[in-house]
């Protein structure tokens, strides 16, 4: 069984799925932040792809884009636990059920 | 020399001038420095008129003057100048001569005072400005002197300024003479504009000269009229001499300069300065304006007399007297005796200064009392002052042969008795004569005859540097006499520059028996009249009502305040009350219509357009109520929305593809 | 040298702004410091003035809003000069009377660059800026600073004031749409011809005329002006009779009179008479106060009453060139005789008014016993106002009469009892305020500060000279008075 686009793609899509169904449905803040990076992953995974089953893939270009975005996703998650660890300082809480302050 | 004081003449007025701002400097405490600058600028003033004077006598009918840009208005130029003629020059000298007495006398009579520096300054000041108006080339200059005069008569006359009598005194004598002025004002630009110029003297071209005279013409009976309201204020005329008699509040040596030398004196010189003007188109030297100053003199000679005879205040029948005197010079003036009026005005300016500081010097002596009746048998006491006012109650009076004021008043006499248009005037000075005679005795026995009245401390001569001055002022009342008999009318020629010959069969003229009768008569019936005269007027007890009529000066100044002066201050409040309610009243109205006009535009903003506004806000403000509903404020949620919305594009997309 | 007005009227301004941000006790000195340095740009720009020269000098031109002919256009004339002399006169003296706070010394200032302004414009649009800017100071000065009624007395100066500016806003934008100028100078040309025709020349005069004579103030324009005056402080009081007044008068002059040559010759019975009930009945309403500071605000109506009765005399009769010369020439320096005694005059009352905390005539009495100096500098100021000769107020109006006489001799007659009204006024006031026994009330009544009498005497001394040689002024004057005189001739 050779390895296909279509099989990478539907690993991506089912690590996507998982993503967001962990963002969507944990309470605790850091399960939210695990989920997006999940898709953020699901996503590189397609930019690699994309790649590897190009007709020309002389020129790195899609994995040049992954590392840009994992070393982006390194620095985002790094602000996203802070601002984690802040709100729990705050409010003394990481259930965003009861973090509705941009309730309008 | 001629020239060089002709072209210095403005010397004249400007070391006095000097001499009162020098004095300004000076504190009150440095009393005889001030005395001593006012009499030695005055000594010079008097030094410099006599040398004017000696240059006018080289020629006769001398006239020169010096004119000058005073300044310049578009392409116009203003000019004045000053001017020397035989006037002008006797003028100066009797003004100077006259002042110096007065300022010497002064020194006596203030000696007390505590603003006796501020007295000689106003002075000094006086002085000037009388003296700016007489050497006046123009008549823009001689106004402008004109109401320093009034200035300086204002702050003589309520020097004593913490009274509040010689306050309303001041402003009286201010008020009235800018009465006449206004008059004066408006004949001046009537005669700006008809002739031109307001020189005098402009070679040929002044307005007293042909070239002026002829494009005056026909305006000159207004101009000289509107003139002469100036004069008639000055010089004390019916009906503006209210002013002269309240005059009296001012110190004594106020009232001699004010009666003798500077004030009363500017109208008959104006009057006299430009009576080529009065006298334009004369038909047998007869004109309107001439004829209304000789029946306005006339009313003013004998109303003043008349109340002379009832007035108690020492200084007040002299001025009385001066008012009636000045009337005297007008007729003649009127009647075209020029020079018989202006010598009347030169001789009076002597006797009356000698009047007038003699009474200062009795009621110095008598301690500061002016009531005629509580004074008497002054005669032994204050022997000098006795002497010379007896001089001086005798020229006055018009006492023939030795006093000059008998010869002037002969002279005007003559001249009355020529003047073509009417002889009333004439019959009318004749009973001024005795009337003037009459008071003069009624005074004289009061004040120096009978028993002395009983006085906490008795009166006292007052000292020399009072009595001097006296005693000159009586030699010149009586030396005068020898220019201006008949015999030698050397002045009256002079004056009219004429040369004079001396002819001693002229001397005895009809009309000095006529005249020595009647001041003979004046002088007997006062003797009769009063000669037992105690505490009372005789007179007031056989006429009270009469009597009271005078007393009152005919209560004109009743009469004034009821009329004239009701009805300004009734104009006065009118206007104010129209300014705050009437005027203001419609700019208000236009306020309330305004803000009437507002409410009614706001109402229909409150109900109109502000109602469809308000619908319209009200929807939105319902509508973003039901949005907000969906922003939790869950995270989640709105992850959730984001979700479906992608895969909802998504969806969109496969089924567009 | 070049930019001098603008600098001139810059200067001001900015020290106004610098008040911003400057100690609050330091603000006067700063507005002080101002006033000597444009009092200096005002004595160069009266030496290097050409008197000789017709027409227009020191001319700054800018486009500013082509669309509507707007520009910015500066120069001075003679009178403008003189206008401009007077202001830089008037505001140090008023700062130098009355201590103000920083606020109102800000106003002041910009109210001092509003005034250069107007006196110098020489276009409409740039002018009415400036004349507006003026307004809106004043306004604030009598509302935040005033005395009693100042609220009152401010709305009432400054809807009366605006509503005579916005008709003369309208008239001038009426003006500009048949006529496509803005330009004092060419409007003055075709006003010679007629500037406009039929009803729309009438509602413009009546606009223009209504601006003005509000601002001047005109009978029976004239009820906000006691009121504004008596409530004003007293440096605004000085600066509102001394200088801002002359607006009004300079607006007649600039604008009114060049341009509707002919409707003020049909009107000018009429005209005359307003001027002369101005003269007669505020001196007369004048008699019946008071309150010393509303006397003299009666009175600077009865003053500014004689330049509008020299300026409609020579307009409404054809006029001799001597006649017109003398009467423009009078004017001018009436304007500026009145701007320094009536200053003057409020300057003395503010000193009453600070001395005793009253006003009223009958507050006082016998104060030459105590203030001899105090006293005499007052009687000066009051009697050069009332014409006294040898005093300023005198040549100013005699040139007037001279001029108005030949052409107007009733009017000019019945004016003449202003002048003796005004004598009344000023002797009651000296007898009630100078004379009598002491009140009690002033007996600690101080006599003239030394930094008072650094006030006072060269006030006095300028009134002196002014009055006794004139030709320093005068002669800035000449060439204008000729031109102008050929203009409405």
């Amino acid at each position: 069984m050779t390895l296909t686009l279509s099989i990478v793609l539907a690993v991506s899509a089912a690590l996507f799925s998982i993503g967001l169904l962990a963002a969507l449905s944990r309470r605790h803040a850091i399960f939210i932040l695990i989920g997006i990076e999940m898709m953020l992953a699901a996503a590189n995974i397609n930019f690699v792809a994309f790649w590897r089953f190009n007709p020309q893939p002389q020129e790195p270009t899609g994995i040049m884009v992954a590392i840009f975005a994992i070393a982006i996703a390194a620095a985002e998650a790094t602000v996203g636990l802070a601002l984690v660890i802040a709100i729990y300082r705050h409010y003394g809480t990481t259930n965003v059920d009861q973090l509705d302050q941009l309730k309008g | 020399m001629n020239s060089w004081i002709v072209l210095h003449l403005w010397l004249i007025p400007a070391i006095p001038l000097l001499a009162s701002l020098v004095i300004l400097g000076l504190t009150n405490s440095r009393r005889p420095m001030a005395a001593a600058v006012a009499i030695g600028g005055q000594g010079a003033t008097l030094a410099l008129s006599l040398l004017a004077f000696s240059a006018t006598l080289h020629a006769t009918g001398f006239r020169a003057f010096h004119n000058f840009t005073w300044f310049t208005f578009g392409e116009q130029a203003l000019r004045i100048g000053w001017m020397l003629d035989p006037l002008t020059a006797a003028m100066v000298v009797m003004i100077t001569f006259v002042s110096l007495c007065i300022f010497v006398f002064s020194v006596g009579y203030m000696a007390t005072d505590k603003n006796f520096s501020r007295f000689f300054t106003y002075l000094s000041f006086f002085t000037a400005a009388m003296l700016g108006v007489v050497i006046a080339n123009s008549l823009l200059l001689l106004f402008v002197c004109w109401e320093l005069v009034g200035l300086a008569s204002y702050l003589l006359i309520g020097f004593w300024i913490e009274r509040p009598s010689a306050a309303a005194a001041a402003k009286k004598a201010f008020i009235t003479t800018r009465i006449g002025d206004i008059g004066f004002f408006l004949g001046l630009l009537w005669l700006y504009h008809s002739s031109g110029t307001l020189l005098f003297f402009d070679d040929g071209r002044g307005c007293l000269e042909s070239g002026g005279l002829v494009l005056i013409g026909a305006s000159a009976t207004a101009i000289a009229l509107l003139i002469f309201c100036g004069a008639a204020g000055k010089s004390g005329q019916f009906p503006l001499h209210v002013w002269l008699p309240d005059a009296m509040e001012g110190p004594t040596p106020v009232s001699a300069l004010i009666h003798a030398a500077t004030m009363v004196a500017a109208g008959v010189f104006l009057v006299a300065r430009v009576y080529p003007i009065f006298s334009l188109g004369a038909n047998n030297g007869v004109t309107p304006a001439l004829t209304v100053v000789v029946w306005i003199g006339v009313i003013t000679g004998l109303m003043a007399a008349l109340i002379a005879v009832a007035q108690y205040d020492i200084k007040r029948v002299l001025a009385y007297s001066t008012v009636s005197q000045l009337g005297l010079m007008m007729v003649s003036l009127g009647v075209g005796g020029v020079a018989a009026g202006i010598t009347h005005l030169l001789a009076h300016g002597f006797f009356k200064a000698l009047l007038f500081l003699g009474s200062g010097s009795v009621i110095h002596g008598c301690h500061e009392e002016q009531d005629i009746r509580r004074m008497g048998g002054l005669r032994g006491l204050m022997p000098v002052t006795f002497l010379t006012y007896a001089v001086g109650m005798m020229a006055l009076s018009g006492v023939p042969l030795l006093f000059s004021g008998a010869w002037t008043k002969e002279e005007i006499l003559h001249a009355t008795s020529r003047w073509p248009a009417s002889h009333v005037p004439h019959f009318l000075m004749l009973a001024g004569v005795v009337l003037t005679a009459l008071y003069m005795t009624r005074q004289m026995i009061f004040v120096f005859f009978g028993q002395p009245r009983p006085a906490p401390t008795p009166a006292h001569e007052s000292p020399r540097v009072m009595t001097i001055p006296l005693i000159v002022l009586a030699g010149c009342t009586i030396f005068l006499s020898v220019v201006i008999t008949p015999a030698w009318p050397w002045l009256y020629h002079y004056l009219e520059g004429e040369p004079a010959h001396f002819d001693l069969a002229l001397l005895i003229q009809p009309m000095l028996f006529v005249s020595l009768a009647l001041v003979a008569a004046g002088i007997a019936l006062g003797f009769f009249i009063y000669r037992g005269a105690g505490e009372g007027d005789p007179v007031e007890h056989t006429l009270p009502a009469l009597f009271r009529f005078l007393a009152n000066r005919m209560w004109l100044d009743e009469l004034y305040d009821r009329t004239v002066l009701a009805l300004a201050r009734i104009s006065a409040r009118l206007s104010d009350w129209m300014d705050r309610y009437f005027w203001d009243g419609l700019v208000r109205l236009v306020g309330v219509v305004g803000k009437f006009s507002g409410s009614v535009s706001a109402t229909f903003d409150e109900r109109g357009i502000n109602a469809g506004v308000d619908e319209t806000s009200i929807g939105a403000r319902g509508l973003g109520r039901v949005m907000s509903a969906a922003h939790s404020g869950q995270i989640q949620n709105y992850l959730g929305a984001v979700a479906v919305g992608m895969l909802a594009l998504l969806l969109l997309y496969a089924w567009l593809a | 040298m070049a930019g001098m007005i603008t600098a001139l009227i810059l200067l001001p301004l900015a020290g106004a702004l610098f008040l911003g941000v400057a100690r609050p006790n330091a603000a006067r000195g700063i507005a002080l410091s101002c006033n000597f340095v444009t009092a200096l740009l005002a004595v160069l720009l009266w030496q290097n003035f050409d008197t000789g020269a017709p027409g227009l000098q020191w001319i700054e031109r800018h486009n500013w809003i082509p669309a509507i002919g707007a520009e910015y256009l500066v120069g001075v004339d003679g009178l403008s000069l003189l206008l401009v002399i007077l202001t830089s006169l008037v505001f140090p003296f008023a700062f130098l009377a009355q201590r103000m706070e920083r606020g109102a010394c800000a106003l002041m200032l910009i109210m001092q660059a509003a005034l250069y302004g107007t006196f110098t414009a020489q276009n409409f649009v740039l002018w009415f800026l400036f004349y507006e800017m003026s307004l809106i100071p004043a306004f604030l000065l009598i509302k935040i600073w005033g005395g009693e009624n100042r609220e009152r007395a401010a709305t009432k100066f400054f809807v009366y004031t605006f509503l005579g500016s916005v008709a003369m806003l309208l008239s001038f934008l009426g003006i500009y749409f048949v006529r496509g100028t803005f330009d004092f100078a060419a409007l003055a040309d075709l006003g010679k011809a007629g500037l406009l025709t039929g009803n729309i020349a009438w509602f413009a005069f009546a606009g223009i005329f209504l601006g003005l004579a509000v601002k001047v103030p005109l009978f029976p324009f004239h009820t906000w002006l006691p009121d504004a005056y008596e409530s004003a402080p007293t440096g605004v009081s000085m600066v509102l009779t001394g200088a801002l007044s002359k607006m009004g008068v300079y607006g007649f002059v600039r604008l009114l009179l060049p341009l509707f040559p002919h409707e003020i010759k049909i009107l000018g019975p009429w005209l005359l008479a307003l001027a002369v009930c101005s003269i007669v009945f505020a001196s007369l309403a004048a008699w019946a106060q008071t309150d010393l500071k509303r006397m003299v605000a009666y009175l600077s109506i009865n003053h500014l009453g004689y330049c509008l009765l020299g300026l409609f005399a020579i307009t409404a009769r054809t006029a001799a060139p001597i006649d017109a010369q003398a009467a423009l020439s009078g004017v001018f320096l009436q304007i500026f005789n009145h701007g320094i005694t009536a200053a003057a005059l409020f300057y003395f009352v503010g000193l009453l008014e600070q001395r005793r905390g009253a006003r009223g005539l009958n507050d006082f009495g016998g104060l030459m016993q105590r203030a001899p100096l105090f006293c005499a500098g007052m009687s000066v100021a009051m009697f050069s106002s009332l014409g006294l000769p040898g005093l300023n107020g005198f040549i100013g109006e005699f040139l007037i009469f001279k001029g108005s006489f030949p052409l107007a001799p009733w009017p000019t007659a019945i004016a003449t009892l202003g002048l003796l009204f005004t004598a009344i006024v000023f002797l009651r006031a000296m007898q009630a305020l100078f004379s009598g026994p002491l009140a009690e009330s002033c007996s600690a009544f101080p006599d003239l500060k030394r930094t008072e009498k650094w006030i006072v005497v060269p006030v006095t001394l300028l009134m002196f000279a002014l009055g006794i040689a004139p030709q320093f002024v005068l002669s800035i004057l000449n060439t204008t008075v000729i031109q102008m005189a050929r203009l409405f001739a």
